[in-house]
C-alpha cells in the first residue's frame, strides 16, 4: 500500500515535471535558434514570425502524439483486425461483416440498441426538462436538483448494483429484499424476476441510465432555461398565453438548440451502453446490446476479428450523431 | 379609452416597501409620463398596473373595474418592453399575431390588423423576418406593432428607447409622440428616467421618488411651478441652482438674503412664518442676468466657462463655501474663465423653499 502510494507520488511528479521542462525547454530552444527579442538580430521580424508560427505547434505536439497514438491509430488498427480471422493470421475480408448480417445474436444486438436509442435519450431529456423547469418554482428546489443530479455521480456498475437489489428477485412466499418485488407483493401479485423476463428486462435496463442522464439532461437545460430572457415570457403572459402555452411556445423553442444537444449527447452514451448490461443481465434473456457483444468476441470468444468489427459498427453508428452534435454547438456558440 | 385610478398603492418585497401608497387619477386617452431616479419604484408602479406584480395595498382601477385580480392578458393593456421582449423564435408576422392567436381571434382579423400595424410602423416589408435580422429601431417598432394589434385600452411603455443610440432615441421619440396622436382615445403610461422624453411626450408628468409622488403636473407646471426641491432639482438642464437664505419677517414683510448678501424682501399669502428662519432660494441658469454690482445679488469669479455658441453656461463661485452659481446667458456675451461678473436672478423666476423642501409660494416685492 505504502510502495503503492509512493510509487502514484512519484510518478506525477515526473509527470508534472517533465511536462513542465518539455514546455520550458522547448520555448527557450525555439527562442534560441530563432531569436528575434534583443533586437539585434538581422532577421528579427522575420525570426519573429517563424517562431509565431511554430510555437503552437510545438506546445499542441504532444497532445496530438497522444491523441494520435490512443485514438487515430486504434481507429485503423480496428479497421485492419476486422479485414482478418480470430487470431490475425489470414485476411479474410468482408467475411466477419458477412457473418454479422447473418448472426442472430448481432441483429438482437442491433433490435434492442435500437430500443434503447428511441427510449433513453427521450426519455431522459424529457424528464430532465421537467425537472428544470419544476424545481425552480419549488422553495426546495435546489436540495431537488442535488437529488436528481446525484446518481450521475454514481458509476454505471455501482448504479447497477444498486438498481440489482430495486429488482432483486426471492421465491414467492420469502421475504423479497428487492423493493420492486416487495412492493408488487405488497400489491397482492406475484413476485417477478425482472431482469430475466424477455423483451421487458430490457426496459428495467434503461431505467437505469435514463435515471442516471435525466440528472445530466437537467442541469444543462435549467441552464438554457435561466437564460430565457423573463420579459420575453411576461410579453407572453401579457398576450394571454398560459403556463403550458408559455412552455411549449415561448421557452421551448428558444432552448431547442439546447434541447437537441443533450439529446444527441445521451443518444451517443447509449450506443455506447456496455457497463449496465454487463453487470446486470450479460446479454442474457434476449437483453444483448452491441458494446457487450463486442466485449463478448474480443475478450470471451478471443475472435479478434468478429469484435472489431463490431466495434466498427458502433463507431459507424456514433459518428453521423457526433458531427451533428459539433456541428450544432458551433451554431449555438456563432449564434451568440 | 379607458381611464387608470390608482388608490392607496402600495408594493413590498418581504420587509422592503418599494410603493408606499401611490394615489392617481389618469383620464382616459391621457399621456401620463412617470419619472424618477433609479430605485424610485416607477417601473413596480408600471409593472403593478399591467398585473405583472401583485401590489400588496391598495387598488388599481382600470376603465372603472378594479384590476387588482385580473390577470394581464384581461386588463385591456399592452406593453412595451425596456429589452422589446420579442420572441426570438418568431417572425416578426408572428411576434404581432402570438396575442391574438392565444385569444382565438379569426385569421382575417388577425391578417388585417397586423396589416395595419406593419402599415402604420413601416414594418410591411419586414413581417417575414426573425428579430435577429433586424435592427435596434426596427426591433422597437416590432415591439410597438406588436402592443398595436392587440388594440388595448392602455399602452404601457417601460423605458422603451434607454437601448437606443441617440439619433435613434429621438427620431423614435417623435414616432411615438405621432403614434400617441393617433391614437386619441389611448391611454399611455410611459416610463423613463430621462427628463426630456418626460418632457416633450407628457400630457402630465409623474414625478417619484423613494416610492411616493413628489409632484403631478403639466410639464410647464412643474418647470415652473416645481412643489419641493426635489422636482425643482430632477427637472432641467442645467439644474436650478440653490442657495440657502436666511428670512427674517418684519411688518408683515419678510426680508429674505443669501449670506452676507443684499436682501430681497418677499411676501406670502400662505402663512409668513413660512419665510423666517433657514430657506431655500432656487433660480434656473436661464434665469439669472448679469448686472451692475449695484443690482446683484451675488457676485463671484466665473471658475470655469463652457461656450456652446448659442449659449455660454458660466459657473461662478460666490465664495462662502456654496455650489457654485450656474448661469446660463446668450453666447455673444463670451465671458471668459477668471472674470468677475455681479448676477441677478429675474423677479418672476425665483422660489422659495421652506426647511422642509416644500415650495413656498410668495411675491417678491
Amino acid at each position: 500500500m505504502t510502495q503503492q502510494v509512493i510509487t502514484a507520488t512519484i510518478t506525477i511528479l515526473i509527470g508534472v515535471a517533465g511536462s513542465i521542462l518539455y514546455f520550458v525547454g522547448t520555448n527557450w530552444l525555439l527562442d534560441r535558434i530563432f531569436p528575434f527579442r534583443d533586437g539585434a538580430s538581422p532577421n528579427a521580424a522575420r525570426n519573429h514570425r517563424i517562431t509565431t508560427a511554430v510555437r503552437p505547434w510545438l506546445f499542441l505536439g504532444p497532445a496530438l502524439l497522444a491523441l494520435g497514438v490512443y485514438l487515430i491509430y486504434p481507429v485503423f488498427e480496428t479497421l485492419r483486425l476486422s479485414l482478418y480471422n480470430r487470431d490475425t493470421t489470414a485476411f479474410v475480408g468482408f467475411d466477419n461483416y458477412a457473418w454479422l448480417v447473418g448472426d442472430a445474436g448481432f441483429r438482437e444486438s442491433i433490435l434492442n440498441n435500437f430500443m434503447w436509442l428511441l427510449v433513453v435519450p427521450t426519455a431522459a431529456t424529457f424528464f430532465g426538462l421537467m425537472a428544470a423547469v419544476l424545481t425552480d418554482r419549488i422553495w426546495w428546489g435546489n436540495i431537488a436538483k442535488s437529488l436528481v443530479f446525484m446518481p450521475m455521480a454514481i458509476s454505471f456498475v455501482g448504479a447497477s448494483v444498486i438498481w440489482k437489489f430495486v429488482y432483486d428477485y426471492r421465491a414467492a412466499g420469502s421475504e423479497q429484499i428487492g423493493i420492486l418485488n416487495a412492493f408488487v407483493v405488497w400489491l397482492g401479485f406475484e413476485p417477478q424476476a425482472w431482469i430475466a423476463v424477455p423483451v421487458w428486462n430490457n426496459f428495467f435496463l434503461m431505467v437505469i441510465l435514463i435515471w442516471i442522464q435525466t440528472g445530466f439532461a437537467m442541469v444543462i437545460l435549467s441552464a438554457a432555461l435561466r437564460g430565457i430572457p423573463e420579459e420575453t415570457m411576461e410579453a407572453a403572459v401579457i398576450d394571454g398565453a398560459n403556463d403550458f402555452q408559455i412552455f411549449f411556445h415561448i421557452m421551448v423553442p428558444q432552448i431547442w438548440g439546447t434541447i437537441a444537444v443533450v439529446w444527441t449527447t445521451i443518444t451517443i452514451v447509449v450506443l455506447k451502453v456496455f457497463d449496465i448490461v454487463f453487470a446486470m443481465t450479460n446479454g442474457q434473456w434476449n437483453s444483448q446490446v452491441l458494446g457487450n457483444l463486442m466485449y463478448d468476441w474480443m475478450f470471451r470468444g478471443f475472435d479478434f476479428g468478429r469484435g472489431a468489427a463490431i466495434a466498427i459498427v458502433i463507431m459507424v453508428l456514433v459518428t453521423p450523431i457526433m458531427i451533428s452534435n459539433i456541428r450544432r454547438a458551433k451554431a449555438e456558440t456563432k449564434g451568440h | 379609452m379607458a381611464s387608470v385610478k390608482l388608490s392607496g398603492v402600495r408594493k413590498a418585497y418581504g420587509e422592503m416597501e418599494i410603493l408606499h401608497g401611490i394615489d392617481l387619477d389618469i383620464k382616459k386617452g391621457e399621456f401620463v409620463v412617470f419619472v424618477g431616479p433609479s430605485g424610485c419604484g416607477k417601473s413596480t408602479l408600471l409593472r403593478a398596473i399591467a398585473g405583472l406584480e401583485q401590489v400588496t395595498g391598495g387598488t388599481i382601477e382600470i376603465d372603472g373595474i378594479v384590476s387588482n385580480d385580473i390577470p394581464p392578458s384581461k386588463r385591456g393593456i399592452a406593453m412595451v418592453f425596456q429589452s422589446y421582449a420579442l420572441y426570438p423564435h418568431m417572425t416578426v408576422r408572428d411576434n404581432m399575431a402570438f396575442g391574438l392567436r392565444m385569444s382565438r381571434s379569426p385569421k382575417e382579423e388577425i391578417d388585417r390588423r397586423i396589416a395595419k400595424a406593419a402599415d402604420i410602423l413601416q414594418l410591411t416589408p419586414y413581417l417575414h423576418r426573425l428579430p435577429k435580422a433586424l435592427s435596434g429601431g426596427q426591433r422597437q417598432r416590432v415591439a410597438i406593432g406588436r402592443a398595436i394589434c392587440r388594440d388595448p385600452k392602455v399602452f404601457l411603455f417601460d423605458e422603451p428607447l434607454s437601448n437606443l443610440d441617440a439619433a435613434l432615441r429621438v427620431a423614435t421619440r417623435i414616432e411615438i409622440a405621432k403614434l400617441n396622436e393617433s391614437m386619441p382615445d389611448t391611454t399611455m403610461i410611459y416610463v423613463t428616467h430621462d427628463q426630456v422624453e418626460a418632457m416633450t411626450l407628457a400630457d402630465r408628468i409623474v414625478v417619484l421618488r423613494g416610492g411616493n409622488v413628489e409632484q403631478v403636473g403639466t410639464p410647464m407646471e412643474l418647470y415652473h411651478k416645481p412643489a419641493n426641491l426635489f422636482v425643482a432639482q430632477f427637472i432641467g438642464s442645467p439644474a436650478m441652482n440653490i442657495v440657502p437664505v436666511e428670512g427674517s419677517v418684519a411688518n408683515g414683510v419678510a426680508s429674505v438674503a443669501p449670506k452676507g448678501g443684499r436682501a430681497l424682501s418677499a411676501k406670502t399669502e400662505s402663512g409668513m412664518e413660512r419665510l423666517a428662519g433657514p430657506l431655500s432660494l432656487g433660480v434656473r441658469p436661464e434665469n439669472i442676468d448679469l448686472v451692475d454690482e449695484a443690482k446683484a445679488l451675488f457676485s463671484g469669479t466665473v471658475t470655469y466657462a463652457e461656450q456652446l455658441g448659442e449659449v455660454e453656461i458660466l459657473y461662478v463661485d460666490i465664495g462662502a463655501g456654496e455650489q457654485p452659481i450656474v448661469v446660463k446667458i446668450p453666447g455673444y456675451h463670451a465671458i471668459e474663465r477668471g472674470r468677475g461678473v455681479h448676477l441677478a436672478p429675474q423677479k418672476g423666476a425665483i422660489h422659495l423653499f421652506d426647511a422642509k423642501g416644500n415650495a413656498v409660494e410668495h411675491q417678491i416685492l
